[in-house]
């Protein structure tokens, strides 16, 4: 099946048409550099995005606390981590760059804290 | 009441005004850097997503961390803080001694003096009324990013189910945040052809979750009683909304991201002289306004698009700060002017004989463009640039060699015709 995708390697913003091929490769056409035959093969075997959300801290200064994937995490788990993260509750103090969760379901990803929370 | 005597006032704790204390800080210059929230940081502590830093510290961040790195770096460097303090009242007049009125919970009013003042105010969201949306006036309609304060310090869902009003990057990255919080989207509606935001975040914010967007369409009614129940959108012909073909679309949430202004209520009661197609002061090349002393960088000069370039452009009004309180003036300087396919430049002045980088926002989307500079009507400089659109600001560097005679210098960009 043809993909139609957008090439986010650079601001000129190619719009490719990628097509994984019967023998495990990816035909791509439409880019203008190798760039996007590499973003298209990701995004056609495992796209990965940084996640970015809050996590409950029992504070006085900040009753949420902002937090980040330490790495890209596959798309298909993000629902499932995303609900992790709502379940999750921390308490201060914390500096920037804390692990409040590590290495989710075995991807090696951490999720850590964005922002110090000192009380 | 409290009196105060600085160096340097710093006005707005942001990716700006930090960037600035910073370097008057450092330079030994005693900074004072004043905020009416309760921390520094500004917009950039609810902006929790990734993507701030490449270009200032050459590293991807998020929003946060971006902004404790200004902050420490401008603390490190001897800048003190006063949050939770609005500045109310400015009096500019005197050169030696500029005199600000400001208030705080903890101190009531002060009086704080300055040989020089950052406008560093950043700006803020175009509102339903700035718009004109027509319609009745529930309750649900926010701006994007009210609502992406209310999510991310405040941990407050809007609502239910949302419809975004402007495509521009706040508007889009809440789209993403609305949905991973168990909010679907139901659409984007851009009154304009194109996108306005980043390439990027179409892709990652709207595609990634199926998100329809709208081009060229608009959003011809709000309907509810209380709160909002439904929008009708109706796409653009000519100019006019097309009511043969309107739908509806059921939401209890109306995300307005439609634009942004310099807030300049406070340089306006000083006396600052306000450009009226980017809503900033006028400036000359050290980001010097009509008053002399009075500095202004960021999104208080004009919206920028990225945060990494509203700091670069703060921290050289910073060293130009320092040029001023040594004792430097800039010298006679000439007009610059916004052409063809240009909605603005900045700065609106030069020195002639000095390199000077040039920030300007395109009108036209176009595949191959030329940068035409020209001096007082004759070209000086031809600049290929591939790929402009409104979204993305332009810069270009003019060596001083070119302007060393003075005169106005105009910019205007020619399409190749997409």
């Amino acid at each position: 099946m043809k993909r139609e995708l957008i090439c986010i390697s650079c601001p000129i913003g190619c719009h490719i048409q990628a097509e994984m091929t019967a023998a495990g490769e990816v035909e791509v056409s439409g880019n203008r550099c190798p760039r996007g035959k590499a973003y298209a093969l990701n995004e056609l075997t495992d796209p990965k995005r940084m996640v970015t959300s809050v996590v409950a801290c029992a504070s006085k200064e900040l009753p949420f606390v902002p937090v980040r994937s330490s790495a890209p995490v596959s798309m298909a788990l993000i629902g499932e981590l995303l609900d992790t993260l709502r379940a999750l509750e921390v308490a201060p103090p914390l500096a920037s760059g804390s692990v409040v969760l590590s290495d989710f379901k075995g991807s090696g990803v951490n999720i850590i804290t964005t922002r110090s929370v000192k009380e | 009441m409290k009196e105060l005597n600085y160096d340097v006032v710093v006005i707005g704790a942001g990716a700006a005004g930090l960037a600035t204390a910073e370097v008057t800080a450092s330079a030994g210059r005693s900074t004072l850097v004043i905020d009416r929230d309760d921390f520094a940081g500004g917009v950039l502590m609810q902006c929790i997503h990734n993507g701030f830093g490449l270009h200032h510290f050459k590293e991807e961040l998020t929003g946060p961390e971006y902004a404790e790195r200004l902050e420490s770096a401008a603390r490190n460097a001897g800048a003190e803080f006063l949050l939770q303090t609005t500045v109310m009242d400015f009096n500019l007049a005197d050169n030696e001694n500029k005199e600000l009125l400001a208030l705080s919970p903890e101190y009531g009013v002060m009086r704080i003096t300055a040989k020089a003042v950052m406008l560093a105010m950043g700006c803020r969201e175009r509102n339903r009324g700035n718009i004109g949306i027509p319609g009745r006036r529930p309750a649900g309609i926010f701006t994007a990013g009210l609502a992406q304060r209310l999510i991310n310090m405040s941990g407050l869902l809007p609502g239910k189910s949302a419809v975004i009003i402007g495509s521009g990057d706040i508007g889009l990255i809440m789209a993403r945040r609305l949905t991973w919080s168990g909010i679907p989207v139901k659409a984007v509606v851009e009154i304009r052809p194109f996108p306005s935001g980043l390439t990027r975040n179409i892709v990652q914010c709207l595609n990634d979750f199926n998100i329809p967007l709208y081009l060229g369409h608009t959003v011809s009614k709000i309907n509810g009683a209380d709160r909002v129940e439904s929008v009708e959108i109706s796409p653009l012909v000519d100019g006019v909304p097309d009511s043969s073909r309107s739908f509806t679309i059921e939401c209890d949430t109306v995300l307005l991201s439609a634009g942004l202004i310099p807030e300049n209520e406070l340089s306006k009661r000083g006396g600052v002289t306000i450009n009226m197609t980017t809503g900033g002061p006028l400036v000359d090349a050290w980001r010097m306004t009509n008053i002399p002393g009075v500095f202004a960088g960021g999104n208080v000069l004009h919206v920028h698009d990225l945060a990494d370039y509203a700091s670069d452009e703060a921290a050289l009004a910073g060293r130009h700060i320092l040029d001023y309180l040594n004792g430097k003036r800039p010298g006679r300087e000439f007009p610059v002017a916004a052409g063809g396919n240009l909605r603005y430049v900045t700065p609106n002045e030069y020195i002639p004989g000095e390199k000077t980088q040039f920030f300007m926002r395109s009108l036209i989307v176009e595949d191959d463009a030329e940068l035409i500079v020209s001096l007082d009507g004759q070209e000086i400089m031809r600049k290929k640039l591939r790929f402009v659109k409104p979204p993305e600001m332009l810069s270009v560097e003019v060596p001083g060699e070119l302007t060393a005679r003075g005169g106005q210098l105009s910019f205007a960009l020619n399409g190749g015709g997409r």
